[in-house]
């Protein structure tokens, strides 16, 4: 099936017929490639002999997907991409033309938008109903986007290719869940102090790395994950291995209100409120949302400020870096510990929302998710991280809810064991359209119409 | 014109066990432009980058206004200084040309930014015309302005330039050799020049060296070389650049 351009002024007739012949003959090459595969399937009879069965329903629905979809792909996709293309060239862009309401304020737009979504999400669905959609989406979705948003600091803007952002988040998590539960400090006390250990272990792995780089820095970090997750199986005494720490104890809105049950402060008692664990829940969705934001304005802020251009520098060009002054081991440090703070507040929040840690939760399947939703959102823009993560992580929640994908595909079809097929295949499809990611052009620092302000704010800070 | 800036002596550098500089004493003195000419793989770009710590000199040393900065790690020779234009120039290619400058500004936390980049503007003209387009869309010459600018940005005591004519037409060639007289005569700035380019570096120098296979073999002004019979033969014709 030759890829043959067409101009879509000489569209009509001739195109249709192409378009049947080419889909005819995709239905043919599918076919011949499926009759085997899909058309026939041994099993065993009762009497354990193998025989064949039949599966023309099948192959029929396999042939016509191909036939279909190569029709419509000649007839309408393709001439629509080419007169896409074709306006794009022919518009010609107006550089002095404000952007629209949406997009000027997409950032207020969309932190709005999130403040009332619990409130909504309550509206709709009630108190109760409103937990799957605070929780799985909200919540779930604002971790990643503060994982992705940290880990950005690292890879983004400071270039390290870092597999193993996971052990942070461990570190985070077991910080709280350990202090939490020996010392019984609260989760306000402790949301500084993961924070402050996981970047002492980012400082730890950043110390053997400093002289690596690209692929090799990759594999000692993805070791250093390991390492953290093998320990936290392996040392029973402190972590209980396997088993996990369970019954961590609940955030409270600042020592105020509880939400424990028995508790007379109970945030749902003092207010008359029926019981309800959401909450606890909604409670936990602005913690996150607050979290994040504040990772979002620590990037803003530090990009802005020499260390954080140095960060930028660095990535671009190492021995550039040194001739210009800058001290690349103290720069890298900062890197790794900064993203490694933000990993170990997401990792407390982790186990205040679980409730429960094991070494489960911190494979390498979680680095390696947050990772790609960085490149994916395009490294170092925090907008087009967090779309990317909303897509990733509330795509894949999505297909818990496709219960409808059992009447397709007979009662067995669990749809959410199709979620890194799913994921890998929209990864291939994102990169293959927008290869620098989502938002893959970096936004500069300096705006020369604001340049008095943007270069005061330079002059503040010691160089890192 | 007396006194030395920089004073590179007995200098042995080594890439592995490859001995890449095998005993090199060059001298710049305030206020002067020297210049190194040698072929290919002579070890010029070796001894600008033993200069600027990395890789550092195994015998031998590098005093910079007397001080001993043989051992001193890169950043911190650049703090004293020396600026460089690397070879490859190796702009910011994500940055902004104004962004690339700024960095070139961070010894100072910009403090004199605003004064210094009208003065790179002035010398440069095309990069106030690019200030806000990406460092890696600009054309080889208009990076080459860059890295110069970049480094000066820095308020250097001494620049290093390493092969500024690289690959650049004979036009903007003359632009930048055009731009670097200013910079000596105007503001007295010593520049260190490593160059293929023998003849347009010779004719710029107030001292030169060329360098073979790791060693100094002839020193003298850029005159008494542009007029020396070996020099002529082995660099300088087969063509003027």
């Amino acid at each position: 099936m030759a890829n043959i351009t067409t101009n879509p002024e000489s569209a009509g007739g001739s195109l249709t017929a192409r378009a049947l012949r080419e889909g005819f003959y995709a239905g043919i090459v599918s076919l011949g490639l499926f009759v085997l595969f899909v058309g026939l399937e041994t099993t065993q009879n009762i009497r354990n002999e193998l025989v064949l069965r039949q599966r023309w329903g099948l192959l029929l629905t396999f042939v016509l997907v191909a036939a279909v979809g190569r029709f419509l792909t000649v007839a309408y996709v393709r001439p629509w991409v080419a007169a896409r293309k074709a306006a794009a060239v022919a518009r010609v862009r107006d550089e002095s033309a404000p952007d629209s309401f949406f997009k000027r304020n997409f950032n207020a737009i969309a932190i709005v938008a999130l403040i009332l979504y619990p409130i909504l999400a309550m509206l709709i669905f009630g108190v109760q109903g409103s937990l799957k959609w605070v929780d799985n989406f909200g919540i779930q979705i604002l971790i990643y986007v503060m994982l992705a948003w940290g880990l950005n600091i690292v890879v983004g803007l400071a270039g390290l290719l870092d597999l193993g952002y996971v052990a942070f988040y461990a570190v985070g998590a077991y910080s709280y869940a350990l202090l939490s539960q020996h010392f019984g400090f609260s989760f306000w006390v402790l949301l500084p102090l993961a924070g402050i250990l996981a970047a002492f272990w980012g400082m730890i792995l950043g110390f053997p790395v400093l002289r690596l780089k690209g692929d090799y820095l990759a594999i000692v970090t993805l070791a250093f994950g390991e390492i953290i997750r093998l320990v936290l199986i392996n040392w029973t005494e402190v972590t209980r291995g396997t088993f996990g720490i369970s019954s961590i104890p609940k955030a409270s809105v600042f020592g105020i209100w509880s939400f424990d049950v028995g508790a007379a402060n109970n945030f749902a008692k003092v207010f008359g409120l029926p019981m309800s664990s959401a909450y606890y829940k909604v409670f936990l969705f602005y913690l996150i949302l607050a979290l994040a934001l504040l990772t979002a304005y620590v990037t803003i802020r530090l990009r802005r400020m020499p260390v954080g251009r140095a960060w930028e520098a660095l990535r671009e060009d190492e021995i550039a870096c040194r001739s210009l002054g800058i001290n690349t081991v103290t720069t890298k440090l900062t890197a790794f510990s900064i993203g490694a703070m933000f990993g170990g507040f997401a990792g407390s929040f982790f186990a205040v929302r679980q409730g429960f840690v094991s070494p489960e939760s911190f494979v390498f399947l979680e680095s390696a998710i947050i990772l790609s939703i960085v490149v994916l959102g395009g490294m170092g823009s925090l907008v087009g991280i967090a779309v990317a993560a909303a897509v990733m992580v509330g795509g894949t929640e999505l297909l818990r809810e496709m219960q409808f994908l059992k009447q397709i595909f007979g009662p067995d079809f669990t749809p959410e064991l199709y979620r890194m097929l799913i994921f890998g295949l929209a990864m291939v499809i994102v990169m293959v359209w927008k290869p620098r990611g989502f938002v893959g052009s970096r936004e500069p620092t300096a705006f020369l119409k604001e340049r008095k302000a943007v270069s005061g704010s330079f002059t503040k800070e010691g160089h890192g | 014109m007396s006194d030395t800036l920089l004073s590179v002596q007995g200098v042995e550098t080594y890439y592995g066990n490859i001995r890449a500089l095998a005993g090199v004493d060059v001298e710049v003195k305030k206020g002067e432009i020297a210049c190194l000419i040698g072929a290919n793989g002579a070890g010029k770009s070796t001894l600008m980058m033993t200069i600027c710590g990395s890789p550092q000199a195994r015998t031998g040393s590098v005093i910079f206004e007397g001080r001993d900065i043989t051992r001193m790690p890169t950043h911190e020779i650049a703090r004293l200084r020396i600026a460089q234009s690397p070879e490859g120039r190796r702009i910011f290619p994500r940055m902004t040309v104004y962004e690339n400058l700024q960095m070139g500004a961070s010894l100072d936390n910009l403090k004199y930014f605003n004064e210094d980049v009208e003065k790179i503007y002035t010398l440069f003209p095309r990069l106030k015309e690019r200030q806000a387009q990406r460092g890696g869309t600009l054309s080889g010459g208009e990076q080459q302005m860059l890295s110069i600018g970049r480094a000066l940005m820095a308020r250097p005591k001494l620049l290093l330039l390493d092969e500024p004519s690289l690959g650049l037409a004979p036009l903007i060639v003359k632009q930048i050799f055009d731009a670097i007289k200013v910079l000596n005569q105007e503001q007295g700035l010593t520049v260190f020049l490593v160059e293929q380019n023998a003849f347009a570096a010779l004719k710029l120098s107030d001292r030169a060296y060329v360098m073979v296979n790791g060693k100094v073999t002839m020193r003298g002004t850029g005159k008494e070389l542009l007029a020396n019979p070996e020099v002529r033969a082995a660099y300088l014709e087969g063509g003027r650049h």
